[in-house]
């Protein structure tokens, strides 16, 4: 009964607090951000005091999680929540791609470009692939420890925590609240509450680990670690910012000119090497050897590829500041540490592929390892892209171009997307108790969307980014420049159409696997063609005639 | 100490022994799975995660 009335008391306090902060809000932003903490202060006290068991707590009898089974509860939400945000990120991305070709559609102030873009951005990276990391960590750290979730009460605080800390940096860009510095955008307040979410995730990962049952800690939990520690050190060390008022939500970062961008850079080149390739190794490491049926190729390959990316990565960050004020020999240092990182990339990617070693006919009746296959190819192909964009000469014409657009894309929408995808239809079967999926040739279908949709993405920008390098460095003979920047818009415009017919594929895939795992959740079974059938011809089926004599 | 000579300080320790010191510790940790005998370790690892068919 205390625990109960201390954990309302709290959020009634929290409910309290919001409301007066919004009513002395310095700014409209921040009232409306104080009204929303409120509304979830109000859901968490319903919750805990409608959730209590009142009963069980009368007779004085307490109720204790069976430590028999695993805590799968938050990774049902988890799936559910990465599948919902992940449409809203798609859906995000493909109408600012329809923005920029048809610019009649930035509707003044709240969507337009400069909005919705860091809307996008973080709808996909931190919900839709923070959804995923999240849910898959809880479902991978139990299966490979043995052990029940530690700290069950955390667990769940730290998924709805996450999901208030989604809203708030999205409604926020909406509202023009917006630190300005890219995958870093939400303000102080916000980033404060997510330090108590992340602190909170490692707690229960941690705690998970530590009551394991099984002496090896399997190398998921490895880059599932180093992607949780890392990411709560970059968020904490970019977010040092002085609030101009405690009720206000505008606030200004500790570091300023060079140093700030290098510190911004390093955090944001380590979201994309910690967030975007860790912890998605993570996913890898466990999630393909079990839907291949078979252990990862080199599991001594698999620790050489962790502490190669481990200590290469975290020096890799200058290579967004080519040419820039920072010091050349941070520039060449950032390049030469990208360069490197080529290696143990690579090293990843055949050790994922090569666990079909003897299987590679699943490439051809599975769709689901299909998936995971061209997520791995297309990891290969934008870690090599990358090192090679870092090169300062290559990055003179890449950089500032739709190029790199190209490039994150190829790894966000290839390898991020796809591998969370191919988990995404690992788990719904498992976690509801389903014999399988509701549709098999529906996977197929949203593979083939997703890809086509990637190749029309990645192509376009290609041309796009070196058509726009090209033109703005064109000098003539007089020594002015050739081009306007106008002129190399105009130039780009059919790519920017076909950049968004790309991403309406990718989303048109998406759509179909919510029907999918809607369906599997409800239960129900699509009876369909199977995707194979065994080849047989029973008319040359048959012993050669005897030879006429 | 002025906060030039901090820089100065810490520049030449990052790139004489620190750096020395960080590769030491990185060989040890990707030699290490390399040492004799770690052969059934590795299998036993790598394998872990199907001693249990029916997860979920």
């Amino acid at each position: 009964m205390v625990s109960v009335l201390a954990r309302a008391g709290v959020w009634l306090v929290v409910l309290f607090l919001a409301v007066m902060a919004s009513a002395l809000a310095a700014d409209g932003g921040f009232a409306a951000h104080m009204g929303i903490v409120a509304l979830a202060a109000f859901v968490a006290l319903w919750f805990s005091l409608r959730g209590a068991d009142y009963d069980g707590i009368a007779r004085g009898a307490l109720r204790f999680p069976d430590q028999g089974r695993y805590d799968d509860d938050p990774i049902r939400w988890g799936v559910i929540a990465t599948v919902f945000w992940g449409m809203a990120g798609f859906l995000a991305g493909v109408f600012i791609a329809a923005q920029l070709a048809w610019p009649w559609l930035n509707l003044e102030p709240w969507f337009n470009f400069g909005r919705v873009r860091p809307l996008h951005t973080s709808a996909v990276i931190f919900a839709f692939g923070g959804n995923a990391l999240i849910a898959t960590s809880y479902y991978v750290v139990q299966r490979t420890c043995r052990a029940r979730l530690a700290f069950p009460a955390l667990a769940r605080f730290v998924f709805w925590g996450y999901q208030l800390f989604i809203v708030l940096a999205a409604t926020g860009y909406l509202l023009g609240i917006s630190e300005g510095k890219e995958y870093a955008e939400p303000e102080w307040y916000v980033d404060w509450w997510l330090t108590i979410v992340w602190v909170s995730y490692l707690a229960v990962f941690v705690g998970t680990i530590v009551k394991r049952s099984e002496p090896h800690i399997y190398v998921a939990n490895w880059f599932y670690l180093a992607f949780i520690v890392t990411v709560a050190m970059l968020h904490v060390v970019n977010n040092l910012d002085m609030p101009v008022s405690l009720l206000g939500a505008k606030s200004y970062p500790l570091f300023g000119g060079v140093q700030g961008a290098l510190v911004q850079w390093w955090y944001g080149h380590n979201a994309v090497g910690f967030f975007l390739t860790a912890g998605f190794l993570a996913m890898m490491y466990y999630f393909v050897p079990k839907q291949a049926e078979r252990p990862i190729y080199s599991y001594r390959l698999s620790i050489i590829h962790f502490w190669s990316l481990i200590f290469l990565y975290i020096w890799a960050g200058p290579h967004h500041l080519h040419y820039t004020a920072l010091p050349d020999w941070a520039q060449t240092l950032g390049m030469v540490f990208s360069i490197m990182l080529w290696m143990p990339s690579w090293g990843g990617m055949i050790n994922g592929l090569m666990t079909l070693n003897g299987a590679w006919d699943k490439v051809r009746t599975d769709p689901i390892i299909r998936m995971m296959v061209m997520a791995l190819a297309f990891y290969g192909m934008s870690t090599f892209e990358g090192p090679m964009m870092s090169i300062k000469s290559v990055n003179s014409l890449s950089h500032y171009t739709d190029w790199t657009i190209g490039h994150v894309h190829s790894g966000a929408l290839g390898w991020n997307g796809m591998i969370t995808f191919g988990a995404i239809y690992y788990l719904v079967p498992r976690l509801w108790g389903r014999s399988r999926l509701y549709s098999l040739r529906m996977v197929n279908w949203h593979f083939w969307l997703a890809t086509l949709g990637i190749v029309f993405y990645a192509a376009s920008m290609w041309v796009s980014g070196i058509t726009q390098g090209l033109m703005w460095r064109e000098y003539g003979a007089d020594g002015y420049l050739v081009n306007s920047f106008a002129d190399s818009v105009a130039a780009v415009h059919p790519m920017f159409i076909m950049r968004a017919f790309g991403g309406l594929l990718y989303l048109v895939g998406a759509a179909i696997m919510t029907v999918n795992v809607w369906a599997t959740i409800l239960g129900r079974l699509r009876r369909e063609a199977p995707l194979r059938d065994a080849a047989h011809d029973a008319a040359r089926d048959r012993p050669l005639p005897a030879p006429a004599a | 100490m002025s906060t030039h000579s901090t820089y100065d300080m810490l520049r030449h320790i990052a790139d004489s022994w620190g750096l020395l010191a960080m590769l030491a510790i990185f060989l040890v940790l990707v030699t290490w799975p390399f040492r004799p005998g770690h052969r059934a370790k590795n299998h036993a690892a790598a394998t872990l995660i199907f001693k249990d068919e029916n997860d979920g």
